[in-house]
């Protein structure tokens, strides 16, 4: 049984994360109606949230460390939270802040963390290989370290994530490769693009287990990841893991989901895997006060970080030219930068 | 007269492929969300409903598999439609479009031709990140066999589109996603043919020519009305094809004028600004009065939304730009 005390820290993780995209929706939709329009309020251009795909993340993340290597896709914030990326930083990386952790230059999908080893990529899939790479320098410098991709179900018919499976299984990698399961891709459920329901049988074609956690259920997905990553950590191999969550919200924000039934979207409102644990929590002593408190405390870490993320500076604009080299080339360069010709300033 | 219908330009681009599906049966539309729900930026429309799931088909998410599968049809005499959904999203595809789609011809020795149309949204201005908004046409112009078309008007967007379905050999279509709704104009109803490799005239004048294409052209018109005003008088041409380029058209309006500017948000190193300076160079040397300037975007990845405007070429970076190629020496 999963001890009590880390039932308390998984429910913390995942208050704080459903929390943080249910405020950053807000956020996000500010300015933006009613026409939508993606250009326009404090957070531009797209977003992806996550609520709803808690326990995944949070469930497979606190088997990590530091050390670990993590790769989200273009849904990462739960993942980030719970693998401990700093939150203001990562905030004001959102709101595309001078002091977020791409200087405000990559926005909600280019999350970049060394301090905790965590990297994202908006091309579907395409974290997986530079995970099992990440798991193949551990291997080679005799760490301990493990590496974990993310991704969705929809992102499994991807060349690269079906070349990395392979790649792992013949090196015997340390890495778990996580499908979070949400039954949609934008607006493509499983079924119009896959014949075989169950993701985690794309292990058996490379002799690598393959696990299904079929309950959106932090314990559950908390044990199951135990397993896998024990078996990176103790150099038995990689591991499939696919995870049942559901999609609380539209694939980006401002999707209509005129796709989606009714039906469909209710069902994945009920099946909350947050209340789920609160149940648990509950049937193991836990009372009404003390879960208050974790959920009050969740809203002032969000609080804090949103506050403080918008009242950074923007990017100026000759930070358009940096990062690009260590050593950039010299002589003549493609540009003499003018700023007051582009009229702007960044605090525009 | 034929009637006209007032649209966008991705209302335009839906009644193209309506247009050439209603026509020819061979003419296929797959991709990423085409199906049921018409597409994230809707080009795909009502097509589902009209056409059903056979013609208009709901893909994995495989752009090597959507690609590779649309140069499979249209080696057996299809034409296929694919569409990726943002141009950043086409890389793990480029190995079937480079290795394929663009030598199936060459390689077969003209034996197999392929009549497909690869379309997929591109460009920055909607404070996106990078694989959301960048410019990368010259990828595919380098590409011996490729054809690549960027309409900048709801009229072209519609007529160039037709033309590259009934076209023979590949085509990137790329659409700029910035104008996608930014203005309305005429579209006839009925189909028509707007020729691919043929530039156009948007403005004429005597001191300088400004080449430019997609969404670019919007604000080199701007900058060459408020440039009249000055008394500097700017032909404008969008090229509207990079691939071929229509070097007779860059060429005799350079002669006109004896100065020329480039206009391209892609970065400038490598950019199709080079071809044209160097087309100009080849072909009208002795017209030369000043050298070519470039305005472009710059060489580092698209960056985020406080930056764009730096980033993106704006009216008064063309103005500035072309009153220095005016002004030379
Ligand atoms: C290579 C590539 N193709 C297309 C996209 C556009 N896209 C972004 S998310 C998405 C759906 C992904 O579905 P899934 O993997 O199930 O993850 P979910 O969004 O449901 O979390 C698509 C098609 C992309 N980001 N990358």
């Amino acid at each position: 049984m999963v001890a009590l005390t880390k039932l308390r820290e998984l429910y913390a993780d995942m208050v704080t994360a459903r929390r943080y995209e249910e405020r950053l929706q807000e956020e996000y939709l500010e300015g933006k109606q009613p026409a939508f329009d993606i250009s326009a309020g404090p957070i531009p251009g797209e977003l992806h949230l996550a609520a709803g795909q808690e326990a995944a993340a949070v469930g497979v993340c606190h088997h990590l460390r530091p050390s670990d290597t993590v790769t989200a896709p273009h849904r990462p914030h739960h993942v980030a939270i719970a693998k401990g990326v700093d939150l203001k930083r990562m905030t004001a990386e959102i709101f595309g802040r001078e002091t977020g952790l791409g200087k405000g230059k990559g926005g909600h999908m280019h999350l970049f963390d060394p301090d905790v080893n965590f990297a994202c990529s908006g091309i579907i899939a395409q974290g997986c290989p530079p995970a099992a790479g990440a798991a193949l320098a551990a291997k080679k410098r005799n760490e301990d370290a493990v590496a974990v991709a993310f991704l969705g179900e929809g992102a499994i018919d991807q060349g690269g994530f079906l070349e990395s499976l392979n790649f792992a299984s013949v090196h015997d990698l340390p890495v778990v490769f996580v499908v979070e399961d949400n039954d949609w891709a934008i607006s493509m459920p499983k079924e119009r693009v896959t014949d075989v329901e169950d993701g985690s049988k794309r292990a058996d074609g490379f002799d690598m287990p393959g696990v299904r956690v079929d309950v959106d259920d932090a314990v559950a997905v908390y044990e199951a990841a135990g397993e896998a990553v024990g078996r990176a950590r103790d150099r038995n191999g990689p591991t499939l893991l696919e995870v049942q969550v559901h999609r609380r919200m539209g694939h980006f924000m401002g999707d209509p989901q005129t796709y989606r039934s009714d039906a469909d979207e209710e069902a994945a409102l009920a099946r909350d895997s947050i209340e789920r644990l609160e149940r648990e929590l509950r049937d193991r002593g836990v009372d009404d006060a003390e879960l208050n408190e974790v959920r009050e405390d969740a809203e002032t870490r969000v609080e804090e970080a949103i506050s403080w993320a918008k009242e950074q500076p923007h990017p100026e604009p000759g930070a358009a030219h940096e990062d690009v080299f260590v050593n950039p080339p010299s002589g003549v360069t493609d540009s003499e930068p003018d700023f007051e010709l582009a009229g702007v300033s960044g605090d525009e | 007269m034929t009637e006209t219908q007032n649209l966008t330009l991705v209302q335009a681009v839906r009644d193209g492929l309506f247009t050439e599906m209603s026509a020819d049966e061979d003419v296929v539309v797959l991709g990423e969300d085409v199906g049921k729900n018409g597409g994230v930026f809707r080009a795909t429309e009502g097509l589902y409903d009209e056409f059903g799931g056979d013609r208009v088909i709901d893909t994995p998410l495989a752009e090597s598999g959507i690609i590779g599968a649309a140069v499979g049809m249209a080696a057996m005499g299809m034409r296929p439609v694919p569409e990726c959904q943002f141009s950043g999203f086409m890389y793990p595809g480029f190995d079937q479009i480079v290795s394929h789609m663009s030598r199936f011809r060459t390689r077969s020795r003209s034996r197999f031709t392929l009549p497909m149309t690869l379309r997929a949204p591109y460009g920055g201005g909607i404070r996106a990140p990078e694989h959301h908004s960048e410019s990368k046409e010259a990828f595919y112009a380098h590409e011996a066999g490729l054809k690549v078309a960027i309409p900048s008007t709801p009229y072209d967007a519609k007529g160039m589109l037709i033309s590259a379905i009934r076209d023979p050999d590949p085509v990137v279509f790329l659409e700029p996603k910035l104008i996608y709704r930014a203005f309305r104009g005429e579209v006839p109803e009925e189909d028509y043919e707007v020729p691919l490799g043929e530039a156009i005239t948007r403005r004429e004048g005597d001191d300088i020519a400004v080449f430019t294409w997609g969404a670019m052209t919007r604000p080199t018109m701007e900058a060459a009305e408020s440039l009249a005003e000055e008394g500097i008088e700017c032909e404008v041409v969008d090229l509207r094809t990079v691939s071929p380029l229509d070097r007779e058209a860059i060429v005799e309006a350079f002669e006109k004028t004896g100065r020329a500017a480039v206009v391209h948000e892609a970065p400038k190193s490598g950019g199709l600004g080079a071809e044209i300076t160097a087309t100009i160079q080849e072909e009208a040397l002795l017209y030369q009065e000043a050298p070519v300037k470039r305005i472009t975007g710059f060489d580092v990845p698209f960056p985020l939304y406080a930056l764009e405007d730096y980033y993106l070429p704006s009216a008064a970076r063309v103005e500035a730009g072309v009153k220095e190629a005016v002004n030379f020496p």
